[in-house]
């Protein structure tokens, strides 16, 4: 899973049928110490998290299995809010 | 699967109901020498690994596995801690 900053959100009134109300984020990968880095993606939010906030997003075939995302067409999902890292080296 | 070290936790207070009682660890995949290769990410621990210990972690949906029947939302997982190992040249 990657770390990543919660930078805005993204709103698409065409879409799959199967996404309809769920709240698309727009996110970008943060290393542990958080500085932001690499390109920027898009993830369906399962943990209602705001812009601003640190993230665990996972990512592939696993993201279907988020709370609520079976059998949806996405490969991304916030489903952690990061309270705190521990880097001990 | 990969070989990595772990170097860290993250902590999430909130996060997907499947995570409950699933440590979370900040792995760093290294090379057969040891060095640092690509980037750190989260990976769930299955075993009970803990901060400087080697270890080696799957990639994709198999990461859930070792909770079936639960689908835990991973894409990285860690399944085995590296007593010792050996590179023949």
């Amino acid at each position: 899973m990657l770390l990543a900053k919660i930078v805005g959100t993204v709103v698409a009134t065409r879409k799959d049928p199967r996404l309809v109300s769920s709240k698309l984020l727009l996110a970008r990968p943060v290393d542990p110490k958080g500085k932001t880095e690499g390109n920027y993606l898009v993830a369906i939010d399962t943990v209602d998290a705001g812009v601003g906030e640190t993230v665990l997003i996972v990512s592939g075939s696993s993201a279907r299995m988020a709370a609520g995302m079976k059998d949806t067409p996405v490969d991304a999902a916030v489903v952690g809010i990061i309270d705190s890292v521990d880097l001990s080296e | 699967m990969q070989i990595a070290r772990v170097i860290g936790a993250v902590v999430a207070t909130i996060k997907d109901p499947s995570f409950d009682s699933i440590k979370l660890l900040l792995v760093q995949p290294i090379g057969a020498d040891g060095e640092d290769v690509g980037r750190p990410l989260v990976a769930v621990d299955s075993v009970g690994a803990g901060v400087g210990e080697q270890v080696f972690f799957v990639r994709g949906k198999e990461a859930s596995f070792p909770w079936h029947p639960i689908e835990v939302p991973a894409d990285a997982g860690i399944v085995g801690i590296i007593d010792h190992y050996t590179v023949s040249k």
